[in-house]
């Protein structure tokens, strides 16, 4: 029975998760005890406690929606690197194509004054077009899609910044705030803040990017859209043999996974929870985080959502961490430790299956070995 | 008295979920002998030359090697122990070159500096001495699958390995190759070498091999002396019951023609000329044409430029009276084109996918298998695959979800077989449909595309087997160097005229 739950791959799934989480967590207790011996505890709790942080109820439930409005763009980038991955590709453009989302949700609602519903989908036909980019120089051109994804990546920022450079405000270097400059483009709350100690930046965004995780399960394991998509990753050659446009399919699936990315950005910034840093210098750690978030998830969808809402919970945490023991990248550090650690999900994984196999071998040589002496013993005892 | 025998293996048993791979199998290789090792596929020949080779660890069982237990846990050990084997597939590095694989992991060299030159020498010298021609410089994967096995050869020789494994290493040469096989492993044997020969092809054993140990389903059955026993009381070890060595089969009865080629002329990935060069022909329905040639000269790029998947040069095709020369691999596949492919890893199956899925890898999107929202009919793909499991005997761990990566290499070409013929195409096209498969896997599968004649499919052979060419087909058409050199009738010629075509010593102006 117990034998049964271990070797089943959902309970491996989650146990390996868990176990990365756990290891993460000990290591940056480590380098927290080496750092500075005395806060080291404290330290870690704040972490993992993020707004429990606080001790009103209602504070708490304000900056549980906090963590949830970045959660959203979070399962938005790990599910655009698990689609892409499923089909063979490693989409690290995500974090480019995450930009360009940005930058035409941003532009549309504050430059051309749209509403919400065109600056999302405008983005999501960037982002896809974005992705075309990588998939056309794949196909056509074999290049890889990690070279291309991460030159792409730069192209995306610095058009970003000189882009949104256009509708910034004249002594700082962010972008116009949403809710004086273009309350039209906000995400609708649907009541949602009320759930949330009236946090209104709690928008449909989260609801639409668990709508998303589940779409995307459901179209890789149910349609025949999902089957070519899936067959072209495992073996391209049997894919073409088969008659499957797989030139064309490793385009559909990098600008699918790009146009995913994209409405992820304006899930974040058409909430007007953050501006955009005209002067950024690097390209936003969402779409690499998406990596991570794909993985501690197991590469299942759904599995996306708890594993991002997690990432987001101890970067959140980090926040609170007594900057007077510590400096204030440690916030960064401790999270990037524990989200490293959680890549480890499949080697965990590895090692469990080969823990068991082993255990087995040994109960079924000792099993034999007990029935030869039985045998023995009973032929003993009829001579 | 000293021990007589290379290497031993008592009682071994190894299991995979669902099987039991090997039951309880004692072998014993003599010094200086040739040693078959004879079975169908799945009988566990496969494994249990894998568990020498310490790729798999038995959980019963001991080996000895020159009278001493060994413990071999993975290749390195078996290679310290001087154990080599040339796979049933290649493990080559497809983007390094022939001598870059022989020398890997034994890589002359001084203060950390290739000594390729050194290298290069021995292993031409041992290419010279063999008769196993190579290219040095060539990459794996601009080579054909018979250059590949020869450089795996050589790897084994480079070593100065004394047991040889050898896994089916005729499936994929040409006769005169396979003879010069022969030839090379009995001077290996004079030289002392011991070699685990393991086939299915009942003539190579009875001519090369001085024993023979028979597996059936896991279990050993019994050892020979191949000079006393004939090719039909090893068969029927094997199988288990009396086999009809030859295919039975009535005249055929052309009728119009369903493929028509002309001048078709395809580009070689190898070097800058064509690899096919205007080659023309028909075939009707109601006959197997079969193009018989050395492996090497424009077969498979001949399949790829009538199949789609390489674009042609020049040429026309037609198929059923539509010109289908410039479709897409789709549009041919619907209009009735079947494909055995030469390479069933590569082109065949989607080896991480279940067999259910593998079974409508060409008709998914049709309407029995996808709803009209896209949906796949998941219980309707599991049928569809019991069917074809049940009917062409296709044998797995689990079933229909089985991953095809798990599955015997026969059973993953039956799997193939049953797909392409389960689809009633007008034209069927198989590339070496019996490569690496048991006598009886090979009768039925002979059986299949006759029956397909006799239904009035035009059926396309690609063959480097001239047992197989002579039996199976009606019309045999001899390419050479990417040409059509010779039109033969398999009643009229005998295997050495056939030779004497194939190996471009003869030829004829042949009209389509």
């Amino acid at each position: 029975m117990i034998k049964k739950i271990l070797k089943n791959e959902a309970f491996q799934s989650l146990f390996a998760s868990l176990l990365c989480i756990i290891l993460g967590v000990a290591i940056g207790y480590v380098v927290l005890l080496f750092i500075n011996p005395t806060g080291a505890g404290e330290a870690i709790m704040e972490v993992l406690k993020n707004f429990m942080h606080y001790s009103k109820a209602n504070l708490q439930l304000k900056n549980f929606g906090g963590t949830l409005v970045k959660t959203a763009p979070l399962i938005m980038c790990s599910l655009s690197i698990l689609f892409a991955f499923k089909v063979g590709l490693f989409n690290i453009g995500a974090a480019g194509q995450y930009c360009v989302g940005i930058c035409v949700s941003l532009y549309c609602a504050l430059a051309l004054g749209m509403g919400w519903v065109p600056c999302m989908l405008l983005a999501a036909v960037a982002g896809a077009l974005y992705g075309a980019i990588v998939g056309l120089l794949k196909s056509y051109c074999n290049v890889n899609e990690v070279i291309s994804g991460i030159m792409l990546n730069w192209i995306a920022l610095y058009s970003t910044n000189m882009i949104l450079t256009n509708v910034k405000e004249g002594t700082s270097p962010y972008t116009f705030h949403l809710s004086t400059d273009g309350p039209q483009a906000i995400l609708p709350t649907m009541g949602l803040e009320n759930l949330f100690a009236g946090n209104e930046k709690v928008t449909i965004a989260l609801p639409l990017s668990i709508l998303t995780a589940v779409l995307v399960l459901v179209v890789l394991e149910k349609t025949k859209f999902g089957f070519e998509l899936k067959a072209t990753g495992f073996n391209k050659n049997a894919a073409k043999y088969c008659g499957m446009a797989e030139k064309r399919n490793i385009i559909v699936t990098l600008m699918i996974s790009g146009a995913i990315a994209s409405l992820g950005a304006s899930f974040l910034y058409l909430t007007d929870f953050e501006q955009w840093s005209c002067t950024s210098s690097a390209v936003p750690a969402m779409g690499f985080n998406g990596i991570a978030a794909a993985f501690l998830g197991g590469l299942n969808p759904i599995g996306t959502i708890f594993s991002s809402y997690f990432i987001q919970h101890i970067t959140n945490g980090g926040a609170f961490v007594d900057k007077t023991m510590y400096c204030s990248q440690i916030s960064d550090l401790i999270s990037a430790i524990i989200i490293y650690l959680c890549g480890f999900v499949f080697f965990i994984k590895y090692m469990m299956n080969y823990v068991i196999d082993k255990n087995e071998e040994r109960q079924a040589l000792k099993a034999k070995a007990e029935a030869e002496a039985e045998a023995k013993t009973q032929e003993g005892g009829d001579k | 008295m000293e021990n007589q025998y290379a290497i031993e293996m008592l009682h071994i048993t190894k299991k995979f979920p669902g099987i039991i791979a090997n039951d309880d199998i004692t072998i014993q290789l003599k010094k200086g002998e040739i040693h078959a090792l004879l079975g169908e596929n799945g009988a566990g020949k496969s494994t249990l030359m894998s568990v020498l080779f310490g790729l798999y660890q038995a959980e019963e069982g001991i080996i000895k090697k020159d009278g001493k237990e060994v413990q071999i846990k993975n290749p390195n050990d078996a290679n310290a122990l001087g154990i080599g084997m040339v796979h049933q597939h290649f493990k080559l590095v497809e983007c390094f070159t022939v001598l870059d694989n022989i020398i890997m992991g034994v890589e002359p060299n001084k203060f950390g500096f290739l000594q390729k030159k050194e290298a290069r020498a021995k292993v031409l010298e041992l290419s010279e001495k063999y008769g196993l021609h190579i290219d040095p410089d060539a990459y794996i994967e601009d080579i054909t699958v018979g250059m590949q096995q020869r450089t795996e050869i050589l790897k084994m020789l480079y070593r100065e390995n004394e047991v040889l494994i050898f896994d089916e290493p005729t499936a994929v040469l040409t006769p005169q190759e396979i003879e010069e096989l022969m030839q090379i492993m009995k001077n290996l044997a004079a030289e002392g070498k011991s070699i685990l020969f393991i086939s299915h092809k009942l003539n190579e054993i009875k001519a090369v091999a001085d024993r023979c140990s028979v597996l059936r389903k896991g279990k050993y059955i019994g050892t020979v002396d191949t000079k006393d026993a004939t090719i039909e009381e090893l068969s029927a070890m094997m199988v288990g019951h009396n086999v009809n060595l030859h295919v039975q089969k009535e005249e055929s009865v052309p009728r119009e023609v369903v493929l028509d080629i002309e001048n078709m002329t395809v580009a070689s990935k190898m070097h800058k000329n064509n690899a096919v060069k205007g080659v023309s022909l028909k075939v009707h329905r109601g006959e197997v044409v079969c193009i018989a040639g050395i492996d090497g000269n424009g077969q498979t790029e001949f399949v790829y430029g009538l199949t789609g998947l390489e674009p042609l040069v020049d040429g026309k095709i037609t198929l059923c009276g539509e010109d289908i020369t410039k479709a897409p691999i789709r549009k041919r596949l619907l209009s009735g084109m079947s494909h055995i492919p030469e390479d069933r890893h590569k082109h065949g199956l989607v080896l991480d996918y279940p067999l259910d899925y593998n079974c409508v890898l060409q008709r998914y999107f049709e309407p029995e298998f996808t709803d009209k929202f896209g949906f796949l009919r998941k219980k309707n793909i599991r049928d569809y695959a019991d069917k074809l499991i049940e009917q062409y005997d296709v044998r797995s761990g689990q079933g229909a979800i089985t991953i095809a990566r798990s599955m015997s290499g026969g059973n993953q070409q039956k799997a193939i077989v049953a797909r392409e013929i389960d689809k009633n195409p007008e034209l069927l096209i198989a590339v070496q449909p019996t490569r690496g498969l048991d006598v009886g896997a090979i009768e039925y599968i002979h059986k299949q595309i006759i029956a397909q004649r006799d239904a009035g499919k035009g059926v396309l052979l690609v063959s480097l087997e001239l047992e197989e060419v002579m039996d199976v087909s009606d019309r045999i058409l001899v390419m050479y160097e990417g040409e059509i050199v010779g039109e033969l009738n398999p009643k009229t010629t005998t295997e050495d005229e056939l030779g004497l075509y194939m190996a471009g010593a003869k030829r004829d102006e042949v009209k389509a």
